[in-house]
């Protein structure tokens, strides 16, 4: 698993936010696009092209990419 | 698995009704205004039908059960069984079946009985009545399944005020020799958590408590007595069950999933729906979807969408279908069954 591939993969999914702006250190909670649905597309995302879960407790624990990363490659 | 065959039954006409008043998820202040249209594409619900109060699930299911009887020319009489399907009954005490069988003038010779079910309870219903009619030689049933969801939701949730939305539906089915319906049911009670309305039951009884209302994020308030939605783990529970339950029941049976020829599954969203198919690998054809219109509705939405989606499709000939049920319980389960030429009403709004 490589994090820039996650980086891409994770600004695919948005619709406004540049992708210049996101990183491995972008809090993603704090994005303007982020809401409960965007987190139902993210945990989408990861299950079609990681096959992993997601849970609440993940997304809720995470703070920037790097951290939500870290938790799909320790799946 | 609980796989397993009902041998002797026929499904013979489908009605659904809807309240005619309707709220636009656009124009909804609940959801931030930059969020609607990502909100919109992404659940696939724009519009919801909202019953207003004072109407029930029962009325909506009647409403669609009247004509229902009517084109089939089968007398109140007639009727051996009726299985009303809810999770909002009229009353506590008594069952609701009880009181549709006093409003459909039904004949002492026919059971009624309830059963507590939200999204799997289609499914469910056309197991147990299914069941009960196939050692009826002759026998006639009517399943009504129906939720007026918006009177148990906080209007100040957005979690759940903009998925779910009003409906009744009444379904025909006879012993009939030569019809087999095939069915994989399940559940997970360590989930009952995920969907639920906490208080007003014997657990949790009614006090004055039970009406404050309690902030548990922005944008998301409500009291004891209304639905609470952990969309995360629900969402994660019908990408992980629902397409093994479906490729384990048509593995079981040997049914090629090709020739399945319309995949009606329960409304939750579109992407998690979206999900399911892609996991399928199943064409976009085959999975219609009613959200757009009617959005989540809960029990009916399995009728709902063959009513509203699938009326000329299967109207007058033969068609495989599979259904399949998913949500609060946690229960889930799949229906493989040939509808040969049912009579499927137009929707009706009331």
């Amino acid at each position: 698993m490589d994090i820039n591939d996650f980086i891409e993969k994770f600004s695919s999914c948005l619709n406004h936010t540049p992708t210049s702006a996101i990183s491995p250190d972008t809090e993603f909670k704090k994005l303007d696009e982020w809401s409960s649905i965007f987190a139902l597309i993210v945990i989408a995302m990861v299950d079609s092209d990681y096959q992993r879960v997601l849970t609440a407790e993940d997304i809720r624990n995470s703070n920037t990419l790097a951290d939500l990363f870290n938790v799909i490659q320790s799946k | 698995m609980a796989i397993f065959s009902i041998p002797g039954i026929a499904l013979r006409a489908i009605s659904a009704a809807v309240p005619v008043q309707c709220e636009d998820n656009e124009t909804l202040d609940l959801i931030p205004e930059k969020d609607r249209k990502a909100f919109i594409e992404q659940t696939g619900i724009r519009y919801r039908r909202i019953a207003p109060q004072g109407v029930t699930a029962s009325d909506l299911c009647i409403h669609a059960a009247e004509p229902l009887l009517a084109t089939l020319k089968w007398a109140p009489a007639d009727i051996d069984v009726l299985i009303f399907i809810t999770q909002t009954p009229d009353y506590i005490i008594p069952n609701t079946a009880s009181v549709i069988h006093q409003r459909l003038g039904l004949s002492k010779k026919c059971l009624a009985l309830d059963i507590n079910l939200g999204c799997s309870g289609y499914v469910y219903g056309l197991s147990v009545i299914g069941s009960l009619l196939q050692n009826m030689s002759g026998s006639k049933g009517l399943l009504l399944v129906g939720d007026c969801s918006t009177s148990v939701i906080s209007r100040e949730d957005k979690s759940t005020w903009p998925l779910f939305s009003d409906a009744g539906s009444a379904t025909a089915i006879e012993q009939h020799d030569g019809g087999r319906w095939h069915f994989n049911l399940q559940s997970d009670g360590s989930g009952y958590q995920n969907i639920m309305i906490r208080g007003g039951g014997q657990r949790h009884p009614f006090t004055a408590a039970s009406l404050a209302v309690h902030e548990f994020s922005p944008g998301i308030s409500r009291n004891d007595l209304q639905m609470k939605l952990d969309g995360i783990n629900v969402f994660n529970f019908a990408l992980r069950e629902v397409t093994p339950n479906i490729t384990g029941l048509l593995d079981a049976i040997h049914v090629p999933q090709e020739s399945i020829d319309h995949f009606v599954l329960h409304q939750g969203n579109k992407l998690m729906l979206e999900c399911i198919r892609k996991k399928m690998k199943e064409s976009e054809h085959k999975f219609p979807y009613s959200l757009y219109h009617f959005g989540n509705t809960s029990s009916a939405s399995i009728p709902v969408t063959i009513v509203t989606e699938l009326l000329a499709k299967i109207t007058g000939q033969k068609s495989d279908l599979l259904l399949s049920g998913f949500g609060v319980g946690l229960s889930w389960g799949s229906v493989y069954l040939t509808s040969d030429h049912p009579i499927i009403l137009p929707l009706i709004e009331v």
